[in-house]
């Protein structure tokens, strides 16, 4: 198949997420207000009670505000690749998902265009969180605002594939609701968005663990690190093999021959 | 006459529940092909595993002569669906949804244009061509929805119980307008219906029980053979209702 087919198919199905977006207003607003809760009354409150140490990449002592704000863009993305994936489980149950599975153009490429433009409307939000964010003098290099492209797109892809398995495994959309809850929240707190890494092990070993080894940590510390322009290779790799793994079994739960599609029966 | 759908000996589980066995059927381009039976037939499995959303795990489904397993994207590439559910994205407009499709089959911009506006002339929305899907009426929607599956040009248009839930208005109108499609277009269509009364005399018809087909051929055929007055007689005796 000519490449130019791709192209169109590929630029149809971002269009068409990015229409989507424009015409829910009230999700670009509540996924600005949802961080800028956490930045304004959170933040401000835990200021005073978490001391943070000068930490890579950091190169001086840093308000708390500044600390969360990798996290904060992270939520934005693992909000927005759940509600993503929301809509797949809503576009199954009412059937739209199918006009796409039907297309003949082959349906790895159909699910991977599908969560790139679920990042592409992540990242309009998170530059539209930098900005406000701005306010509370969260001001990274100006480099920064560009170095953080690349991870944004990585770990928008990592926490988007995840979702989407979740998705092809989840026959309702009530149930999905549940898998929110004990994905988001556990995901969230259970990183290091709101306390460095080192702090929660001063606090508990196997609860670093946990962390330590939880996705979302690589989002975080790939966007933190990203957004002062600097690199850290062991996190840079835990985010790709992430990405990878939740990618294969996102496309593996939507195969028609080993998938959840078939064994759900019609759903 | 070119075989459009070829099907044989396809089944199909879902665990221990059989919901397609040993299915074998063709049909022809230009046909209007009715496929009956009632609810939980099986129909909605089958067109499942002609547009390959599920696997056939046994048997073979060929599309023009495409298998749609091994030669799934020239099998795909022929197929027009209308599913049994409506698919159209209701925040969406007329136009936005059928230019979605259009872009999932890789036409050009001005090709999609071209097709659109000519189709949309057909089903006589073009006035409504910027409302959103929300706004029309549920036989509107079908008639978008059909549209839609004729963008790429199929050779072979399926249709999972397009007519379910309309007014009698709308549902003559559906149909007429896609027996002339298969007309003028030399396409085949498999129609899949629990409505006896949508089925005309000379048309051909294929009767699917329990996941089984227990009866197929032209209307005239069957009647004659069941010894019965007319096709919903034809279709009580052979299904025991």
């Amino acid at each position: 198949m000519e490449l130019i087919i791709y192209a169109r198919c590929f630029k149809g199905i971002v269009l068409r997420e990015a229409l989507r977006f424009i015409h829910q207003k009230e999700r670009f607003f509540s996924a600005l207000v949802r961080p800028l809760v956490w930045l304004g009354i959170f933040a401000a409150g835990f200021r005073s009670v978490l001391g943070v140490a000068i930490i890579p990449p950091y190169e001086t002592y840093i308000p708390y505000e500044v600390y969360i704000a990798p996290g904060l863009i992270a939520m934005i993305q693992l909000f927005n690749g759940m509600q993503s994936s929301l809509s797949m489980v809503y576009d199954r149950e009412m059937g739209s998902m199918k006009t796409m599975l039907v297309s003949p153009i082959p349906r790895w490429f159909l699910l991977i265009s599908k969560l790139l433009a679920g990042v592409f409307v992540s990242i309009l939000q998170v530059y539209a969180f930098l900005l406000i964010a701005s306010l509370w003098d969260i001001i990274p290099p100006i480099s920064g605002y560009f170095t953080i492209l690349p991870a944004l797109i990585v770990s928008g892809l990592m926490l988007g594939s995840l979702g989407m398995f979740l998705s092809s495994a989840i026959k309702q959309l009530e149930n999905f609701a549940g898998v929110m809850n004990f994905v988001i929240f556990p995901m969230f707190f259970a990183s290091s968005a709101l306390y460095p890494l080192w702090k929660i092990e001063e606090t508990s070993e196997w609860l670093y663990y946990v962390c330590f080894y939880n996705p979302f940590t690589y989002a975080v510390e790939s966007i933190r690190f990203s957004l002062y322009s600097q690199i850290n290779i062991e996190y840079t790799i835990g985010i790709l093999i992430f990405t990878l793994l939740f990618l294969f079994l996102s496309i593996l739960g939507y195969d028609p021959a080993r998938g959840n599609m078939q064994k759900k029966g019609g759903k | 006459m070119t075989v459009a759908l070829e099907i044989k000996n396809v089944s199909h589980k879902f665990g221990n529940f059989t919901a397609l066995d040993d299915v074998s059927l063709n049909i022809s381009s230009g046909d209007f092909t009715v496929l009956l039976g009632l609810n939980g037939a099986g129909k909605t499995t089958l067109y499942s595993l002609i547009t390959r959303l599920y696997n056939n795990n046994s048997g073979s489904i060929k599309i023009h002569g495409f298998d749609v397993r091994e030669r799934s994207v020239s099998a795909l590439k022929n197929i027009g669906v209308v599913f049994q559910q409506p698919t159209l994205d209701l925040d969406l407009s007329i136009k936005e949804n059928l230019e979605y499709h259009s872009s999932l089959h890789g036409l050009s911009f001005f090709e999609a244009k071209k097709r659109i506006d000519s189709e949309i002339r057909r089903i006589k929305l073009d006035d409504k061509i910027k409302s959103k899907v929300r706004a029309l009426s549920g036989g509107q929607r079908r008639r978008v929805e059909i549209a839609r599956s004729l963008l790429h040009r199929p050779k072979l248009l399926l249709l999972d119980e397009p007519t379910v839930g309309l007014d009698i208005g709308s549902r003559q109108m559906i149909l007429k307008h896609v027996k002339n499609l298969c007309k003028k277009n030399n396409m085949a269509v498999l129609w899949a219906t629990h409505l006896i009364d949508e089925i005309d005399m000379g048309e051909k018809v294929i009767i699917i029980d329990k996941g089984k087909v227990i009866e197929s051929g032209d209307v005239s055929r069957i009647i004659k053979k069941t010894k019965t007055k007319n096709i919903r007689d034809a279709f009580n005796k052979l299904v025991g209702i």
